[in-house]
């Protein structure tokens, strides 16, 4: 009988408890309001695993998170969050500050800095002297305060975008004029919605549906055109001031 | 049976009970930390953080994998690259300068990053490898200099909270930690510049620069340094090298943010965008040449390609 000559290759086992959901999460800060939007589709690979998967999430009345990457350690991400919110509000009897919840988000993340949790998470929000704000972070926690920030499979589509129509980065203003610090709400919602729609006609993890969580300051004018906007839905829990609000919108779904 | 070896034994159903009791009891003594008293600073106040690690044999070359270093970044977790930092001491102080540019692989992740962390009013430090290590370790460190405060009854020497540094990172040699940072400041024996990385290097010296871009920063600065330098002319020499790497490092640019550390602490000078010192200069600030640092636009008008108008 010949010698059994063995064919196989090799095989080096790993340990790998990460995938890629896709999808793409993205915040605006105006003047006295942010504005926090994601897609809902989840899908792995070329496969949709769900059109409704929720990546954007109400934390209190004056911040909102969004999470994108991993959803398993996203979802569970918020989870832990949550919880040590809970925990705030009952040794405090208030809610957290936008900008302590920054900083325990990065220790949060940087506590999994040897097992990291898969996940970018933007934080939008009201901060204590009533500016809007939008805080971006690195899976193990570095972040930074910033106006707008787009992160996911289409940040680089969204985010060149954003850069012009924001911050008017290459844009020369007209002689006399200058451009505004700040947009209102109206053109931050279009800019939202376009960069969403656009980003799905060119991307195959981006679309099935959209949902925009708009967060307006204490006593602001912004949250007045809102109401009577199509699928709007307000979501305030608390009579602190701020209010919380969620635009749901179609996205195209092929 | 005999009594008394039941009594101590632990693999009896009396020893089994007395052990799940004890683990009760233990349960019984989880902090109040978990529930949000103590400030909600529960971990912090318990001393040194503690970190989950992946329950296998070599959690190093899982996050090795996962992770993406310089050589591989095609991983998943992206961790911010890319830099030009430098510090140097000089008559007038400490001028600190960096640029803000964060890459992830080729994609600009960031151009607005604070890669200098200001640990406490007398104390900087700059960012280079690893973001997250850098702030999350430098902000622990503040915490420590301010222990250190409260205790002593006097501020931390520079070299001090470097060591405090330097000996922490080296406890999780070999884990993945990615940081090479200047601990700047002014104490009792004046301007102070520390050089500390992950390796577990502890430099003290006059003139330091980290990151891809520090050789281009390193050209302008040695050429440039020395010991008398106006603070007008330290600041400028700090913009023209962050600016240097800026236009020659794909990994570096955007803008330069500029410190000086003088004997009562800080002071944050300005930030420059790298194109505008490019085409226009710094705009009217001390030090400043009145012109841009761009070799095109210095000799405009006076090379054989484009002549002076006189002679063309």
């Amino acid at each position: 009988m010949p010698d059994m000559v063995s064919i196989a290759q090799p095989i080096q086992q790993s340990f790998n408890p990460y995938t890629e959901n896709g999808g793409t999460i993205l915040a605006i800060a105006g003047a006295d309001f942010s504005v926090i939007a994601g897609d809902t589709r989840q899908s792995e690979g070329y496969n949709i695993q769900t059109r409704y998967a929720p990546k954007v999430f109400r934390l209190t009345d004056k911040a909102v998170l969004a999470v994108n990457g991993f959803a398993a350690d996203g979802n569970m991400f918020v989870k832990k969050v949550r919880q040590r919110l809970e925990w705030y509000r009952h040794a405090h009897a208030k809610d957290m500050p936008i900008r302590a919840i920054a900083r325990l988000i990065q220790t949060m993340l940087y506590a999994r800095r040897f097992f990291p949790y898969y996940v970018y998470n933007i934080l939008g929000g009201i901060e204590e002297d009533g500016t809007g704000a939008v805080y971006s972070f690195d899976p193990v926690g570095s972040y930074e305060r910033e106006a707008c920030r787009a992160a996911g499979a289409a940040q680089s589509l969204v985010q060149p975008f954003l850069d012009n129509q924001i911050y008017f980065k290459n844009q020369t203003p007209a002689p006399g004029t200058s451009f505004p610090a700040h947009l209102p709400l109206q053109t931050v919602l279009s800019l939202v919605i376009d960069s969403f729609t656009s980003a799905t006609e060119r991307h195959i993890e981006v679309g099935d549906g959209l949902e925009i969580y708009v967060v307006v300051a204490k006593g602001s004018t912004s949250a007045q055109g809102l109401q009577n906007l199509r699928g709007v839905q307000e979501l305030t829990a608390t009579d602190d001031g701020e209010r919380v609000f969620v635009v749901r919108r179609e996205l195209k779904k092929d | 049976m005999n009594t008394f070896a039941t009594k101590f034994s632990t693999t009896s159903a009396v020893g089994q009970l007395r052990k799940a009791q004890k683990l009760a009891a233990e349960e019984d003594e989880f902090s109040d930390a978990a529930w949000g008293s103590e400030a909600g600073f529960g971990n912090v106040a318990k001393g040194a953080p503690s970190f989950t690690v992946p329950a296998i044999p070599d959690p190093a070359a899982f996050l090795r994998l996962h992770t993406d270093d310089h050589a591989d970044p095609s991983c998943r977790i992206k961790i911010q690259h890319g830099t030009t930092t430098l510090a140097f001491r000089f008559q007038g102080g400490v001028i600190v300068a960096v640029d803000s540019r964060a890459t992830a692989g080729s994609y600009i992740a960031s151009g607005t990053v604070k890669k200098v962390i200001e640990i406490n009013p007398y104390l900087l430090g700059t960012m280079a490898g690893g973001a997250a290590d850098c702030q999350y370790w430098e902000t622990y460190l503040g915490m420590h200099c301010r222990l250190h405060e409260l205790r002593n009854r006097e501020r931390i020497s520079v070299s001090a909270a470097s060591k405090y540094l330097s000996n922490l990172v080296y406890s999780y040699k070999g884990m993945g930690l990615s940081m090479g940072t200047m601990i700047c400041g002014w104490d009792k024996t004046g301007p102070a510049v520390f050089y500390v990385d992950s390796d577990g290097t502890r430099l003290k010296g006059d003139l330091f620069s980290v990151g891809s871009g520090s050789t281009f920063a390193y050209g302008v600065l040695d050429q440039g340094y020395h010991w008398d330098l106006t603070d007008a002319e330290a600041q400028e020499l700090g913009r023209r090298s962050i600016y240097a790497a800026g236009h020659r490092d794909a990994f570096s640019g955007n803008t330069c943010n500029l410190y000086h550390v003088k004997e009562d602490g800080w002071h944050f000078i300005g930030n420059y965008d790298v194109s505008k010192m490019h085409y226009d200069g710094p705009g009217n600030v001390p030090g400043a040449p009145g012109h841009g640092y761009g070799y095109d636009i210095r000799v405009e008008g006076r090379s054989s390609a484009n002549p002076p108008e006189a002679s063309s």
